[in-house]
């Protein structure tokens, strides 16, 4: 939606009915004082001014056709300046500066607001901007943090007067089933790294919901550029314990053929792009292929994921400047868990989180409570519905908590309060809050539960057993997938290796077929 | 100079080509053009012949700067010909991830310089003593300086350091140890490799040099050259991959040096135990290093030369 101008008042004061300029914010999906509470911090408006408001935008037809309202920014009370003159309170003028900057005053006279406050509007590359005498700075942040919609409460029930998206029961169940997995998953491959069975590991404790519930609401065709806790989508699309594992012990099924540390997953089948472990390197990646589904017309959206940290990384503001400008169909989704290893947000960044970047770039985004699964779905649900009709960029950052340590690398007791980490493991999990609601529904029992969870116990178990008993790839595989056919040098440089191999076989890992 | 990047894969050296036309020796028909001409000639041909393929970056909308891409937004449309917002990080990514999606992306970075780190100069300790007085010192220099650590000697490496305030000299190499064979040269953690094979070639009668570089750009090359005049022979080994490597550098300044000079001459070509050229592997990684039996090898090869 572009800017729209604000005209000159008519003469007498009779003016035209204002045209307010809007600036595409955020979507709520709460009502119109709640989204008007939330502009930024010159402006913190009362019911009457909302209501008043409300008539003014429902006057212009043009914003019905839009599913999400949209707000009234700077433009509403600027004095003449034939009128800037005089003391402080008595000046009709002065009562808008005051306004602007007092935070619970409203109104009195909306139409006398808008006779004294026009102004000539300006010309410049970029557009017509209204211009003002006064030195006025925008605040370095709202009044307010930006609101997280919710749906379910602490203690998984919906809350009264909440809008999300209907989910069957099937894909409820199915929701549940793959976030107790994953939670049974990385409890394992985790002692599984600590027995020395794998290098490495890393676990999503606490993003279950996060992971599952954002997957559930994208298709088959929304391309998946992750970040590395992500593997719940990759499981909700169907990538098998035994995939994970082989992965994991980096053997000859490995679709990375053993080159890349455990959990870094990808698929193509699934249209999951292989993790890599740079910070943010996705994101600009996501951004092309966004465009290329585009250009290709294909209903369906590019989809990236990351944490807070990776908001701070230079690839996070080409990726998203680059996509407003190109328009294409994107979601960045932020998993924002207050830590980036043992850097806290307060150490990351000073803006309200990353939902409030979006606007800088020209993005829509919203803020949503992480660990509400329901919330976490209809969210994700309506974003892609907007990226992929109106071909735009849209901002999720979903508010969570990392409950397990950065990875088997890094031991977070060193750096947080053992009594904060509990508390997030256990009174705000995800993956319980959202099975009260199940149980709610009456869809699920606790024979279900046991018997779901002794099962995916023992398949992964298996899986893992199966994976570490498999051959190593060939050591030729060390060559190939460099370039698409192996170069002189590498064939060369192979050539001296297998000499060497023969010469000193102790220095090498039997397992690895030569 | 402008830099080109293409997808979807990397064409580096003799490979197989994707388009029809046949890779001539020398073409014999054709107008006398310039090097932008000749570039811009190609762009039209790659984007005539597939459909898939884009062209992107700062400027390229009304020809660029250098001209290489007039005509091709007004023949192409601006959907397939595009100016990209002033970001040399964000080009490359959306270029990959267009790649990815089984298009021929073309990027160009208008000036190289804009894609390569400037490095004024490169140092890398390899102990904890030599790591605090190298530190120090590229603080306190007044140009940018990349300092690495070699992370798998943060903790293995031990040594008594002193606690006072001290520098080391940048752009100084060090001669760890006295020897009259052949000269080895290395830095970081792969000293302790060398090391370890100097060790294991005394026992055959061989006796090494070992030269500790410190900093890598600009290199002492003065103490290189005063050793290997001594020694005739060099060895030089990195983890790093060997085409293009620093051992390179240090390969092709020597022989230029110490090729024949005052009746000294290489006794041997220059030894280069380095890392191969592929991505850093993880199962495969023990194949992968330049480990202390193949700097033996090496080292007796060109002792024996």
């Amino acid at each position: 939606m572009s800017i729209r101008h604000q005209t000159k008042a008519n003469k007498e004061g009779q003016g035209e009915k204002p045209h307010l300029d809007f600036f595409l914010f955020l979507p709520h999906l709460l009502d119109l004082f709640s989204l008007l509470h939330s502009t930024m911090g010159l402006w913190s408006v009362r019911s009457r001014l909302a209501h008043h408001l409300g008539q003014k935008m429902a006057y212009l037809g043009a914003l019905q056709r839009r599913s999400w309202p949209l707000v009234s920014f700077l433009q509403l009370w600027n004095p003449r300046p034939s009128e800037l003159v005089g003391g402080l309170s008595s000046n009709p003028i002065n009562r808008c500066s005051d306004r602007r900057f007092a935070s619970i005053k409203a109104e009195t006279s909306a139409a006398a607001m808008d006779d004294r406050c026009r102004y000539q509007v300006m010309d410049f590359p970029g557009g017509k901007v209204m211009f003002i005498p006064e030195m006025r700075f925008l605040a370095e942040s709202p009044g307010e943090r930006i609101s997280c919609y919710r749906v379910l409460d602490d203690d998984g029930q919906t809350i009264s007067g909440s809008s999300f998206q209907e989910v069957s029961k099937e894909i409820a169940l199915k929701m549940y089933s793959d976030m107790v997995t994953l939670q049974i998953m990385d409890t394992i491959f985790y002692e599984a790294q600590r027995q020395g069975r794998i290098s490495f590991y890393l676990t999503s404790i606490g993003e279950e919901a996060i992971n599952v519930a954002s997957a559930a609401a994208l298709t088959i065709n929304d391309i998946v550029f992750p970040q590395y806790r992500e593997p719940g989508v990759l499981l909700w699309r169907g990538f098998t314990l035994q995939e994970f594992a082989n992965q994991c012990f980096g053997n000859k099924s490995d679709y990375g053929k053993g080159r890349q540390m455990p959990i870094h997953y990808g698929s193509n089948r699934l249209n999951y792009f292989t993790v890599s472990s740079p910070i943010a390197t996705q994101i600009p990646h996501a951004v092309g292929a966004a465009y290329s589904l585009k250009m290709d017309k294909k209903h369906a959206c590019a989809v990236t994921y990351f944490g807070d940290g990776g908001t701070s990384e230079g690839d996070f503001h080409a990726a998203l400047n680059f996509a407003a400008v190109m328009e294409v169909p994107i979601i960045f989704f932020c998993r924002n868990n207050g830590w980036a290893i043992s850097t806290p947000t307060t150490e990351q960044f000073r803006s309200d989180g990353a939902v409030i970047r979006g606007q800088a770039y020209g993005l829509r985004s919203i803020r949503v409570d992480g660990n509400d699964a329901l919330a976490v779905y209809s969210a994700v649900h309506a974003a892609r519905e907007m990226a992929i009709r109106e071909s735009r960029p849209i901002l999720v950052e979903a508010l969570t908590y990392r409950v397990g340590h950065h990875s088997t690398s890094d031991d977070s007791t060193k750096y947080r309060p053992v009594d904060e980490i509990e508390h997030w493991r256990t009174a705000r999990d995800p993956v319980s809050r959202y099975r009260k609601w199940i149980e709610r529904n009456g869809w699920l029992c606790d024979d279900a539960e046991s018997e779901l969870r002794s099962n995916v116990r023992k398949e992964l178990l298996h899986a893992i057993q199966v994976a570490e008993k498999m051959e190593k790839p060939p050591l030729a595989e060390l060559f190939t997938d460099v370039y698409d056919q192996v170069p002189s040098n590498l064939h060369e440089q192979e050539r001296l290796l297998r000499e060497t191999i023969k010469q000193h076989n102790g220095d090498y890992p039997p397992e690895v077929p030569v | 100079m402008a830099l080109r990047g293409l997808g979807r894969r990397i064409s580096i050296g003799k490979r197989c080509f994707s388009s029809a036309s046949e890779v001539e020796k020398r073409p014999r028909d054709g107008k006398q053009i310039n090097l932008f001409s000749a570039i811009n000639q190609a762009l039209h041909i790659a984007l005539e012949t597939d459909s898939r393929a884009y062209v992107f970056g700062e400027d390229v909308g009304f020809g660029g700067v250098f001209r290489c891409t007039t005509g091709l937004a007004d023949r192409f449309g601006r959907n397939r010909v595009f100016n990209t917002p002033l970001c040399e990080q964000g080009i490359a990514g959306f270029a990959i991830g267009l790649a990815a999606m089984g298009n021929r992306a073309i990027a160009e970075i208008q000036f190289a310089d804009y894609i390569y780190p400037a490095f004024d100069q490169v140092v890398i300790p390899r102990s904890p003593q030599q790591a605090k007085g190298l530190l120090l010192a590229c603080i306190r220099d007044p140009n940018p300086v990349v300092f690495f650590e070699p992370k798998w000697l943060y903790r293995l490496a031990v040594e008594e350091v002193p606690e006072r305030d001290y520098m080391l000299p940048l752009s100084q190499a060090e001669v760890i140890r006295q020897g009259s064979d052949i000269t080895l040269v290395g830095w970081g953690a792969q000293l302790s490799v060398l090391e370890r094979a100097c060790d294991e070639a005394a026992k055959d009668g061989i006796s090494c040099e070992l030269i500790d570089l410190r900093t890598l750009i600009p290199w002492d090359k003065e103490t290189v050259e005063a050793s290997v005049r001594k020694t005739g022979r060099l060895l030089v080994s990195h983890e790093a991959p060997v085409t293009g490597g620093f051992g390179a550098e240090i390969s092709a300044s020597i022989a230029e040096r110490c090729f024949l000079r005052h009746g000294l001459q290489l006794e041997a070509p220059v030894a280069r135990i380095c890392g191969l050229d592929t991505p850093f592997p993880l199962v495969y990684e023990p194949f992968y290093m330049p480990t202390k039996n193949k700097v033996l090898d090496a080292i007796k090869a060109t002792v024996n030369y």
